[in-house]
């Protein structure tokens, strides 16, 4: 009549070995291909004998790569890419915080009174509509064209508005029946934000964060292209790629590109770790 | 007050409620309600859609106000005895919260009002023993079914020991089978409880099974068509369900129900 509780357990936890090995099998198809694209690339552009400003070889790339790697590890030697990397890491890192941070302490803010929140959201919606990184020019004259926080700043209003308007979403988009439940306990307002409103919000929250941090890095890097210390990503390339020196400027897409992965996967474990009951997540861990 | 007003624990007169007020889609959703529902009563409000039986639960749970009219909840009005936590509710969807635990969801109410952690997990538990989910404390909603699920927002309903039970349609979205044995544990815990339940329901044969006195309302406006005494004797079970007497209510709810329908349909529809 009942059903035991075991029977109800979406599925049996594997062996780790087990489960590492159906991983690896899950992901395997994804792997073959950017293998073969790399390969691709590699045959094609020694193939067609293709200019290295045009599009240099991965293995030139890599290369680059390493080389940056060895003088990075190597005492007493600096890396420039390493060093660019570091910095445009703290701006993007500094801006994602900053604004996600604002945009939902402003949620939490104005979603207390309704009126507040209805009379903000169609400024904000606005607001997100508009390129801001065209404002990064009057941020480097704001905050000085050197100082990472003209970068911050960029980065920090590109995210804010999305995570704010998001989060305000989630706050608000209650069902009734759980609202009445609570009113049914007499629960005070702070009561229902803590034990309701803010857990409905996490998943908005949450989708939010993935994209603000990818949102972050590109901002950030844009942001340098209108100029910004030698060592930053931004400018790294613009040189690099104005000296013709492609595989150092392909070396700096490499970084940025693994440092926005990086990003993104500490966001999504966050978001694994706080809301593992999430339909999104359910039978994938 | 004699002996027999201090048993009443709802007394509703000339109760009226009428949505948008005034304005051109105005609707008169209850007119003239007069009905007391007495302390460890299980009453049942039976009607077709739109015959405002959700409104009037909704009223006697002080989640709509009345447009006119008198409500008394355990002599106070609805907002004293909500503020009171007098009513345990249970609506249509479990309404879990998805990001507790089956037991945290039990508990829910008990945080709000402050019980402490040792109580909380006791009273869980013993609840959740009671619907017969005590394995399932540390499961997530999502890992039960619909009854499952339905259950422990009955134990959490029960969990802070509120006076009244207020149910709205809360196995209509349960398959027959499961609705069926709901009933009979629904019937267990109210006698083992002692609680005044007010059940929503719009299944005949639901509200037969389980009620001592059977509402029958009709739409357009809300209003009780008669009050059917249902003496069927408890404890109930399976039984019950082939017994003339509960073919004969059955039949008897589903006439009442049927004139007021066609009372109350327009002209030309």
């Amino acid at each position: 009549m009942t059903m035991s509780p075991e029977q109800t357990k979406p599925r049996q936890q594997a062996a780790p070995r087990v489960r590492f090995a159906r991983q690896l099998m899950y992901y395997s198809p994804t792997i073959a291909v950017a293998l073969g694209v790399i390969l691709l690339w590699e045959i094609l552009v020694t193939l067609f004998d293709i200019q290295q400003f045009l599009l240099p070889k991965p293995s030139a790339i890599f290369s680059e790569f390493m080389l940056q790697v060895n003088l990075w590890l190597a005492p007493g030697e600096a890396s420039l890419l390493f060093e660019a990397s570091g910095a445009t890491f703290w701006e993007a890192l500094g801006g994602f915080v900053i604004g996600c941070g604002g945009g939902i302490l402003v949620a939490l803010i104005t979603s207390r009174w309704t009126i507040v929140s209805e009379a903000t959201m169609p400024f904000a919606i606005a607001a997100n509509s508009v390129p801001i990184i065209a404002f990064a020019p009057i941020m480097n004259n704001w905050f000085g064209i050197t100082n990472p926080a003209s970068k911050m700043a960029i980065v920090a209003i590109i995210v804010f508005f999305p995570t704010m308007i998001n989060t305000v979403r989630g706050l608000t988009l209650v069902e009734a029946s759980q609202l009445e439940l609570m009113q049914s306990y007499a629960a005070k307002p702070a009561r229902i934000l803590f034990s309701l409103r803010i857990p409905n919000a996490l998943p908005y929250i949450f989708s939010t964060l993935r994209v603000a941090s990818a949102l972050s890095l590109i901002g950030a890097v844009v942001a340098e292209f209108f100029g910004g210390p030698r060592a930053t990503l931004g400018v790294y390339i613009t040189q690099e790629a104005s000296a013709f020196d492609f595989a150092k400027a392909w070396t700096a897409i490499l970084m940025a590109s693994l440092m926005g992965i990086g990003f993104y996967l500490v966001v999504l474990l966050a978001e694994r770790r706080l809301m593992p009951w999430h339909v999104s997540l359910r039978g994938q861990g | 007050m004699s002996s027999s007003r201090q048993d009443v624990v709802i007394a509703a007169t000339d109760l009226n409620k009428v949505f948008n007020p005034g304005a051109q889609e105005a609707v008169r959703a209850l007119q003239g309600i007069n009905l007391e529902v007495r302390a460890g009563e299980f009453i049942c409000l039976v009607g077709p859609s739109g015959c405002g039986k959700s409104t009037l639960m909704r009223l006697i749970g002080d989640l709509l106000q009345p447009s006119a009219g008198d409500l008394l909840v355990n002599g106070k009005s609805p907002r004293a005895a909500r503020l009171d936590r007098d009513y345990g509710m249970v609506f249509q969807a479990a309404t879990l919260y998805e990001w507790r635990s089956v037991s945290k969801n039990v508990q829910l109410p008990l945080e709000v009002m402050g019980y402490d952690k040792a109580e909380r997990q006791r009273r869980a538990q013993a609840m959740l023993d009671m619907v017969e989910l005590g394995a399932f404390a540390n499961h997530y909603p999502w890992q039960l079914s619909g009854g499952m699920q339905q259950r422990v927002s009955i134990a959490r309903a029960l969990a802070f020991d509120p006076s009244i039970l207020l149910m709205d349609e809360p196995f209509g979205a349960l398959d027959e089978f499961t609705r069926e044995r709901m009933n009979l544990e629904l019937l267990r815990i109210w006698r083992q409880t002692g609680k005044t339940i007010v059940f929503v329901t719009h299944s005949i044969s639901e509200a037969v099974f389980l009620s001592g006195r059977v509402v029958v309302m009709s739409p357009r406006p809300g209003r009780i068509t008669k009050i059917v005494s249902n003496s069927l004797p408890y404890p109930r079970d399976f039984k019950t369900r082939s017994d003339p007497a509960y073919h004969a209510l059955v039949s008897e709810v589903r006439e009442l129900l049927r004139d007021a329908v066609e009372a109350a349909r327009p002209t030309g529809d």
